[in-house]
């Protein structure tokens, strides 16, 4: 069964129409990478899949339960789908250690002992243990996003949506934020959805690269044939040339 | 104004006693009423914003005078007998908690939204997302306007000397018209009002710093 699967979606914003007829469906263990230029409606498009923004028409499956529905609890849905802001989002009245530790407590009833043993666990996976008594603003961004990924990690999620995790960061950080992505790729059979202009990463552990223009899919690839071969739609051809050179 | 004191001593305690309760009182309920609409003005529920906005226009745009001689007047007239300073109080408590809500909903706007949207994220309710994050962030930001709606309130508790609610302001109306000494007796009232805001002016500014 899919993961992700949107049918015929069309979202407003007031009149403005953000997302037209939208298919797209996402299996269990993928990894896709959204692309497309500002405006498009690729942020518009993630937030939909956990419910921080609605859909006026259409069906929306997540984890088996459609999102359009209203008698669907949006809680449920977002314990086992996270996700990872741009700007990180790091609780700012909370230490690194808290902000893992918060949603396992409140949300899953983890016990205090596991909880704890999890996300020490996981910030030695991301490389900031030493940091785990520290607040958000006493870290680099690229500190930050590796501990956001950590906190999206505790819930043991089945999917994971990223919106441009590395776009707020100095050159120097996006590398570490893109290898722990990676292992999560490659190593867990997690689903990731992740908007991202790094063409390294989509290269090297997406297995499709879908690229969007003015609320519209334009093109669904497997990476292989949106790199080697060349994207079908013309406006995607243009879009990747600008991008790869850069 | 020794004299005033000598004389007068033991009504202007009473007033300062009455003004103090009426304030602490009026305080407490306005800062739980006013919290609750402030948090109703930002609930998803479009209805329950519409009626936290209604309340708090309402009070916020009505003399206080008015609001309390509403209570001092009408309810009397057709439901139930009530001093004058249960009417002050209770127009104070309605007038204040209206600011208070505008406040305490401006803190909680001020709070970055990704906040909010983190907690959500990992699947907390609104209500936990408000209550373990966004709160206690905005309680910070709301500590100096805080301030100076308390001080208001304590000022405004004056209105009790319209009603015959014995407070400070009334006891010195009575006071200068005995000793016909309407000066030295308002400044009297004047240094007993600042015993009352000075040192809450001070603490919050102690507050203030110690949470920057
Ligand atoms: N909350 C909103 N209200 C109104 N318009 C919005 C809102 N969010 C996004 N938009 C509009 O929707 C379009 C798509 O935005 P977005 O999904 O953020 O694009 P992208 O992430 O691809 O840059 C843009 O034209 C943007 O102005
Ligand atoms: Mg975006």
């Amino acid at each position: 069964m899919a993961m992700i699967e949107f049918q015929d979606v069309q979202k407003y914003y007031g009149d403005f129409h953000a997302l037209k007829d939208i298919n797209l469906k996402i299996e269990a263990g993928e990894t896709v990478v959204l692309i497309g230029p500002s405006g498009s409606g690729k942020s518009t498009l993630i937030r939909t899949v956990n419910g921080l923004e609605t859909i006026q028409e259409g069906k929306l499956i997540v984890n088996g339960q459609d999102l359009a529905d209203r008698k669907t609890d949006i809680n449920r849905i977002r314990k086992n789908v996270g996700m990872v802001f741009q700007h990180f989002n790091l609780y700012a009245n909370k230490t690194v250690l808290e902000n893992i530790m918060l949603a396992p407590r409140i949300v899953l009833h983890r016990p205090e002992d596991e909880n704890k043993q999890v996300a020490m666990q996981l910030l030695d996976q991301v490389g900031l243990q030493s940091q785990a008594n520290k607040l958000p603003a006493q870290l680099s961004g690229g500190q930050q996003q590796r501990i956001a990924i950590a906190r999206s990690l505790a819930m043991k999620p089945k999917c994971l949506l990223f919106d441009e995790p590395t776009s707020a960061l100095d050159p120097e950080m996006i590398d570490d934020v893109l290898n722990v992505m990676k292992e999560i790729a490659t190593d867990s059979d997690m689903t990731m959805l992740v908007v991202t202009h790094e063409m390294g990463f989509a290269r090297e552990v997406a297995n499709r690269v879908v690229f969007m223009d003015d609320g519209r899919i334009l093109e669904d690839d497997t990476s292989e044939k949106f790199f080697d071969g060349e994207p079908t739609n013309e406006r995607a051809r243009q879009f990747l040339g600008k991008i790869i050179t850069h | 104004m020794i004299s005033i004191f000598q004389n007068y001593g033991g009504e202007l305690l009473y007033g300062l006693g009455q003004t103090l309760l009426c304030s602490i009182i009026a305080l407490f309920f306005a800062l739980i009423i006013g919290s609750g609409f402030a948090i109703l003005e930002v609930v998803p529920n479009k209805f329950f914003r519409i009626i936290a906005r209604i309340y708090i226009e309402v009070f916020r745009n009505i003399p206080l005078l008015v609001i309390t001689m509403f209570f001092y007047v009408v309810i009397p007239m057709y439901i139930v007998e009530i001093s004058g300073f249960v009417s002050g109080t209770i127009g104070l408590t309605l007038y204040s908690s209206a600011f208070i809500a505008e406040t305490v909903r401006s803190g909680i706007q001020s709070v970055d939204p990704g906040q909010m949207e983190g907690a959500r994220s990992t699947g907390l309710s609104f209500w936990q997302s408000m209550r373990y994050i966004v709160l206690p962030q905005a309680f910070r930001y709301v500590i100096p306007p805080l301030g100076n709606q308390f001080i208001n309130l304590v000022k405004n508790s004056s209105v009790l000397a319209f009603v015959a609610g014995f407070d400070l302001m009334y006891q010195g109306n009575v006071i200068a018209s005995d000793s016909l000494q309407s000066m030295s007796t308002y400044l009297c009232v004047g240094v007993l009002y600042l015993i009352l805001t000075l040192p809450l002016s001070y603490y919050m500014r102690y507050l203030e710093k110690r949470l920057a």
